[in-house]
């Protein structure tokens, strides 16, 4: 788990970005239902390059999150977007494990 | 996420210390709630199942849902010792997941030709727990079989609650070492917390095999929360 905290840790990675002065985005699962790949309080965080670490899935909708959050950091305001087999974006992007998540997004400032 | 509660949250979670991020989702309004501060909070009683059950989670309150996000420390083993035993342990230990450190002042056996890429501290355990103490989220096992070593962090463990401590040795070992924690004025509530013999009883009969019976206890004390018995009342506080 040290390696974890230096190398791939996303709190630590966000801070460090926004050091650099980048502006992101931080997603956050907050809700999940069925067998969703990520637990509640996983993270991914995002530049304004669409630049990105972490994950809220096995990676079948980080692409969806990535453009949202890109969003958020324009306009400021925190979102709330949902994905799972329930939702009709599952056929675009949906998560194969038949689970349902939450994912809040909020800029870092 | 306010970049000063981003930084405060890391520097508790570089400090091994538990803290709760709160989410107001219809407003975005967040707050950072230490450990130490949990009992403060207008929602202390959510904000501590969170901390116990390491579940973060939507409450349903009157402003609406608020997102707890449990951040606790990574677990991590620290054996006192630099034995056979832990030569095995090192690896499986970072396979499980774990932090593994160890500590043994003898520098013939703590030395990083027996344990490649494993955090040693060559020192005696006294010297180093003055900078990196234990915390509830640590796993003590203490493996040297000699007393000058393994009775001082013994003792630590003990007073801070750690969520698994193991002491390795026969059964007459033990018998002593109670007897010199009882003269160390350790009350009998914390002594038998200690898993002695260490490890669990799968007839373990070589270093291997015993460092997955300590390995098997380890996980078994993490994973049913035992780091937090004394706060359910389960046991005496150590």
């Amino acid at each position: 788990m040290s390696e974890t905290f230096t190398e791939l840790d996303v709190l630590s990675t966000a801070e460090r970005w926004a050091g650099e002065g980048r502006h992101l985005a931080l997603a956050t699962v907050v809700e999940t239902w069925g067998s969703a790949p990520r637990p509640t309080g996983s993270h991914l965080v995002i530049d304004a390059d669409g630049n990105f670490e972490g994950s809220v899935s096995g990676g079948c909708v980080e692409g969806a999150v990535v453009s949202e959050a890109l969003d958020v950091i324009d306009a400021g305001e925190p979102r709330m977007l949902e994905f799972g087999v329930a939702d009709e974006t599952a056929w675009r992007v949906g998560l194969s494990c038949g689970g349902r998540i939450r994912v809040y997004v909020e800029k870092v400032n | 996420m306010h970049r000063a509660i981003l930084a405060a949250l890391n520097e508790e979670r570089a400090a091994r210390r538990a803290a709760v991020v709160v989410t107001e989702l219809a407003t975005g309004r967040q707050r950072l709630v230490r450990e130490a501060d949990a009992g403060a909070d207008p929602l202390a009683g959510d904000i501590e199942r969170a901390i116990v059950s390491g579940k973060s989670g939507i409450v349903e309150t009157a402003e609406g849902e608020v997102f707890l996000n449990a951040h606790l420390p990574p677990a991590r083993i620290v054996a006192i010792g630099a034995v056979h035993i832990s030569q095995a342990l090192a690896p499986m230990a970072k396979i499980a997941g774990f932090d593994f450190e160890i500590i043994d002042p003898r520098t013939a056996f703590a030395s990083p030709e027996r344990f490649p890429g494993v955090t040693l501290h060559a020192e005696w355990p006294e010297d180093v727990l003055k900078a990196r103490p234990f915390d509830p989220y640590t796993a003590v096992c203490v493996i040297t079989h000699d007393p000058k070593i393994d009775d001082v962090p013994l003792i630590s463990a003990l007073n801070t609650g750690c969520f698994y401590i193991g002491a390795l040795g026969s059964r007459k070992t033990h018998g002593r070492r109670v007897d010199r924690l009882k003269e160390a004025g350790i009350p009998q509530s914390s002594i038998e917390r200690i898993d002695a013999p260490i490890g669990a009883d799968i007839g373990a009969a070589n270093p291997g095999e015993i460092a997955v019976a300590i390995l098997a206890s380890v996980i078994e004390a993490f994973r049913k929360r035992k780091m937090f018995a004394e706060r359910r009342g389960e046991t005496a506080a150590a």
